[in-house]
C-alpha cells in the first residue's frame, strides 16, 4: 500500500522532495495501487451512469470523472486515523480514503447494506471507520467541521490531520472565510483541499469571483496557499504531503487550490450548455490525470503497456460483480425509517 | 442546598461538568476574560485555560461548525450564542449539519453538543436581541429544545444536555439570570423530556414556558383570590415534549391556557394547544383552548411598548378568567 507512514519515514531519513516513485524511495507497487484507485474511481463512476441510465438509481449524483488524481494523491496519502470532509461530489475522496467501493454501491443503490444504512444516498457517503466523517450537500458547510475535528485532534495531542474537500465555487460562502480565520488563528492541522474544476455548477470562476486564483484568499487569513496542477498525480502528491507534515508539527493549515476539469455535467439534470464541446474535448486530450500518470509510469518502466491495459480491466470485473452482489441486497426495511433520528 | 442565582446554577453546571469530564470544552464569542455575553463562564478561564475555554472570532457559523466537527470526533462542546437572535447565522450548522448527521449518516456518528444562548425580551435590546425563536429549533427533527425557568431546573437540565449524545438547544432567559433558589450544590441530572408541576390546582391548566412559568405563577395567586385554583405545568424541554403531565392536568381540570413569550403565529404553543386537541380530551374540554404569545411584531425598543409586546400577569388573568367565563356562559 501508498501509505503516508511510508513518505514519513523516508522523508526522516532526509529525502522531504518526491518526484517519482524511485526517486523518493516508493517501491513500484506504491505506485500501481494509486494509478489503480485512479481507475477504480473512474470506472466507479462509469458504472454509475450506467446504473442511472438503466434506472437503477433513485436521486441524483455528481460525478468527478475527470478528477481522479486530486482525489487519490491527496486523501491516498492519510493513514486511517486522518479524517476528511467531502462534498456532493465525493465518491473519489471515499474511494481514496478507504471507503468500500460495495458499500458505496449499495447506499447508491438504496440498500440497507450501504455505508449510510440507505439513509443518505450518493451525496453524504460516510465511513468514520475509514475517517471519512461524511459527505455535505450544503456547499461549504464543511470547512467549519473540519476546522472542529482539527480542533479534537489538538486538543487530544495526536498527530491526526484533516483534509477538507470543497469545490471551488464553495469558497465564495462566509463559512470558507469564518473557518479559515479560525483554523488560522488556532493553527489547526487541516488542509482545505479546493478542487477547481473551472465552474460552481453552471458558473465559470472567471464569473463568481474577481481573483485569478482561488489560494489567494489565504493571504487574507494568514496561511500558506498555493495553486497546483491538480491533474498531475505527482504534484498532488507532493503539496499535499507537506501541508500534512506543516499540519503534523504545528505549522497551521494550508490552502491548496488543485486545477481540475469535470468532464460530466454538474448533476444529472445538467446539460452542459455553459461551455463548448471543444473545451471538454481539449481536456480530456491533453490534460487526463489518469493518461498522464500512465505515461509516467510507462516512462520509468514501472508499469509495461500490457500491464497497465491490464489494470481497467481487473478493476471493471471486481466492480462489476460488487453490483451483481449489491443488487441482491436488502433494502431498508420500513421500520428503520424513524430510527436514528437522536442517538442512545 | 444552597441559594444561588439562575446564572450561578448555570455557571455552577458548567463548571463541574468542565471538571468531570476532559472531552468537555467550552466556545463561543468573549467566553474568556470577558466571562460570556451575561457573565456565565466568568472564572472559567482561570480555572481551566485557554485550550478549554476557547473565545473565538465573531464567527457564529464557524463556531457551531467547529463545535459540530469536534463533537463527531469525540469531544462534548458547549457553544454560547451570546443572543439566541444569532442562531439565524449559526442556521446552517444547526439545521443541516448538528440535526441530521446522526440519521444521514445511518447512525455512525453522533453530535453531542450543547448550543446555549440568552433569549427573550425585557432589557430593552430591541428587535434583534430580544425575539424567542426556540420554536423554530423544536421544528427540526434530530435537535432537542430545552428552556429552563428556574435555577434548580437550569443546572439538573444543563447536566442532562451536556451528557445527551444529541444536539441539545439550551434557551436561557435573559431576565431570568438574576433570580434566586435553592440548588444542591453537587451535581445532579433533571431528565429531558419530563415537565414540571410548578403549582397544582384544580380549576384550569396554564402550560407556560420559560419565564411565563414566573408570570403565570404569579397570575395564579391573583386567581386564586378569586377562587380560581390554576394548575401551572412547565415543560421544561421542548423537544422531547412530556405530553403525559399536560395531559393528565388537562384531564382534571379540563380546561388549558398556553402562554410563551414567542410570537404566538406558528409558535410552540400551538404545539401543545393541539397535543391537547388531538387527544379524546378534546370532546370534554369546558372551554376553548386559549393561547397566548408575543405579538407578531418585532420587539420594540421602548418601554411601554416592550412589555405590550408579550404576555404579561394580567394578560394571563384576564385569560383565565375568560376560560372560567365559558363553564358559567352553559358550555358543559
Amino acid at each position: 500500500m501508498f501509505t503516508y507512514d511510508r513518505v514519513l519515514n523516508k522523508c526522516k531519513k532526509g529525502r522531504v522532495e518526491m518526484k517519482l516513485a524511485n526517486e523518493a524511495g516508493f517501491s513500484n507497487n506504491d505506485f500501481i495501487e494509486m494509478y489503480r484507485k485512479m481507475w477504480q474511481i473512474r470506472i466507479f463512476e462509469e458504472t454509475l451512469e450506467q446504473l442511472y441510465k438503466n434506472g437503477e438509481i433513485h436521486g441524483t449524483m455528481h460525478l468527478c470523472t475527470g478528477q481522479e488524481a486530486t482525489a487519490a494523491g491527496s486523501a491516498g496519502l492519510l493513514r486511517k486515523q486522518d479524517w476528511i470532509t467531502s462534498t456532493h461530489r465525493n465518491h473519489g475522496h471515499s474511494i481514496a480514503k478507504g471507503t468500500s467501493i460495495e458499500a458505496m454501491l449499495a447506499e447508491i443503490l438504496g440498500k440497507k447494506t450501504g455505508t449510510n444504512q440507505g439513509k443518505g444516498g450518493s451525496m453524504h457517503i460516510a465511513d468514520p471507520d475509514h475517517g471519512h466523517l461524511g459527505s455535505n450537500g450544503i456547499v461549504g458547510a464543511g470547512f467549519p467541521i473540519a476546522a472542529g475535528a482539527a480542533l479534537t485532534a489538538q486538543m487530544n495531542g495526536t498527530d491526526q490531520v484533516v483534509i477538507c474537500y470543497s469545490g471551488d465555487g464553495a469558497t465564495n460562502e462566509g463559512s470558507f472565510h469564518e473557518a479559515m480565520n479560525l483554523a488560522s488563528l488556532w493553527h489547526l492541522p487541516v488542509i482545505y483541499f479546493v478542487e477547481n474544476n473551472q465552474y460552481g455548477m453552471s458558473t465559470a470562476t472567471a464569473d463568481s469571483m474577481n481573483i485569478r486564483h482561488i489560494s489567494q484568499r489565504s493571504q487574507s487569513y494568514g496561511i500558506e496557499g498555493i495553486t497546483i496542477d491538480g491533474n498531475d498525480l505527482i504534484e498532488v502528491i507532493n503539496t499535499t504531503f507537506r501541508a500534512i507534515q506543516k499540519a503534523q508539527s504545528g505549522g497551521g493549515p494550508t490552502l491548496i487550490e488543485a486545477m481540475t476539469y469535470r468532464y460530466c455535467g454538474h448533476s444529472k439534470s445538467d446539460q452542459r450548455l455553459y461551455r463548448k464541446k471543444t473545451e471538454e474535448q481539449w481536456w480530456q486530450d491533453n490534460f487526463d490525470p489518469i493518461k498522464r500518470t500512465k505515461k509516467t509510469l510507462l516512462e520509468h518502466g514501472i508499469l509495461t503497456k500490457e500491464e497497465c491495459a491490464q489494470i481497467p480491466l481487473v478493476v471493471q470485473t471486481e466492480i462489476k460483480a460488487a453490483v451483481v452482489k449489491v443488487r441482491k441486497d436488502p433494502k431498508p426495511d420500513l421500520t428503520d425509517l424513524e430510527t436514528q433520528v437522536y442517538a442512545e | 442546598m444552597k441559594e444561588i442565582t439562575y446564572l450561578e446554577a448555570i455557571h455552577e453546571a458548567l463548571d463541574e461538568a468542565l471538571s468531570n469530564d476532559e472531552k468537555v470544552y467550552l466556545l463561543g464569542e468573549d467566553i474568556g476574560v470577558y466571562g460570556g455575553g451575561f457573565g456565565a463562564t466568568k472564572g472559567l478561564l482561570e480555572k481551566y485555560g485557554a485550550g478549554r475555554i476557547r473565545s473565538t472570532p465573531i464567527s457564529e457559523s464557524a463556531i457551531t461548525g467547529v463545535a459540530v466537527g469536534s463533537a463527531m470526533t469525540g469531544m462534548r462542546p458547549i457553544m454560547e450564542l451570546q443572543f439566541s437572535d444569532f442562531v439565524t447565522i449559526a442556521m446552517d450548522q444547526l439545521v443541516n449539519q448538528a440535526a441530521k448527521i446522526h440519521y444521514m449518516y445511518g447512525g455512525s456518528t453522533k453530535v453531542p453538543l450543547v448550543m446555549r444562548t440568552a433569549a427573550g425580551s425585557g432589557t430593552g435590546a430591541a428587535a434583534q436581541h430580544s425575539q424567542s425563536l426556540e420554536n423554530w429549533l423544536a421544528h427540526v427533527p434530530g435537535l432537542k429544545v430545552v428552556q429552563p425557568s428556574c435555577a434548580y431546573d437550569a443546572k439538573g437540565l444543563l447536566h442532562a444536555a451536556v451528557e445527551d449524545n444529541n444536539p441539545v438547544m439550551f434557551y436561557e432567559h435573559k431576565l431570568l439570570y438574576p433570580l434566586k433558589e435553592e440548588v444542591p450544590e453537587s451535581k445532579f441530572l433533571i431528565p429531558l423530556g419530563v415537565a414540571a408541576v410548578k403549582r397544582a390546582g384544580s380549576d384550569l391548566t396554564i402550560v407556560a414556558t420559560g419565564i411565563m412559568v414566573h408570570k403565570a405563577i404569579a397570575a395564579a395567586e391573583i386567581l386564586a383570590q378569586s377562587g380560581i385554583e390554576a394548575e401551572i405545568i412547565d415543560p421544561r424541554t421542548l423537544v422531547p415534549l412530556d405530553e403525559d403531565t399536560i395531559l393528565r392536568s388537562v384531564a382534571k381540570t379540563r380546561r388549558l391556557l398556553v402562554v410563551t413569550e414567542a410570537v404566538k403565529r406558528s409558535g410552540f404553543g400551538g404545539e401543545i394547544a393541539a397535543v391537547v386537541a388531538e387527544s379524546d380530551l378534546s370532546m370534554q374540554l369546558l372551554a376553548p383552548i386559549m393561547r397566548l404569545g408575543g405579538k407578531a411584531i418585532p420587539i420594540p425598543c421602548q418601554q411601554d411598548l416592550e412589555y405590550a409586546a408579550v404576555p404579561q400577569i394580567e394578560d394571563i388573568v384576564k385569560s383565565a378568567m375568560k376560560q372560567m367565563d365559558a363553564f358559567k356562559g352553559g358550555l358543559v
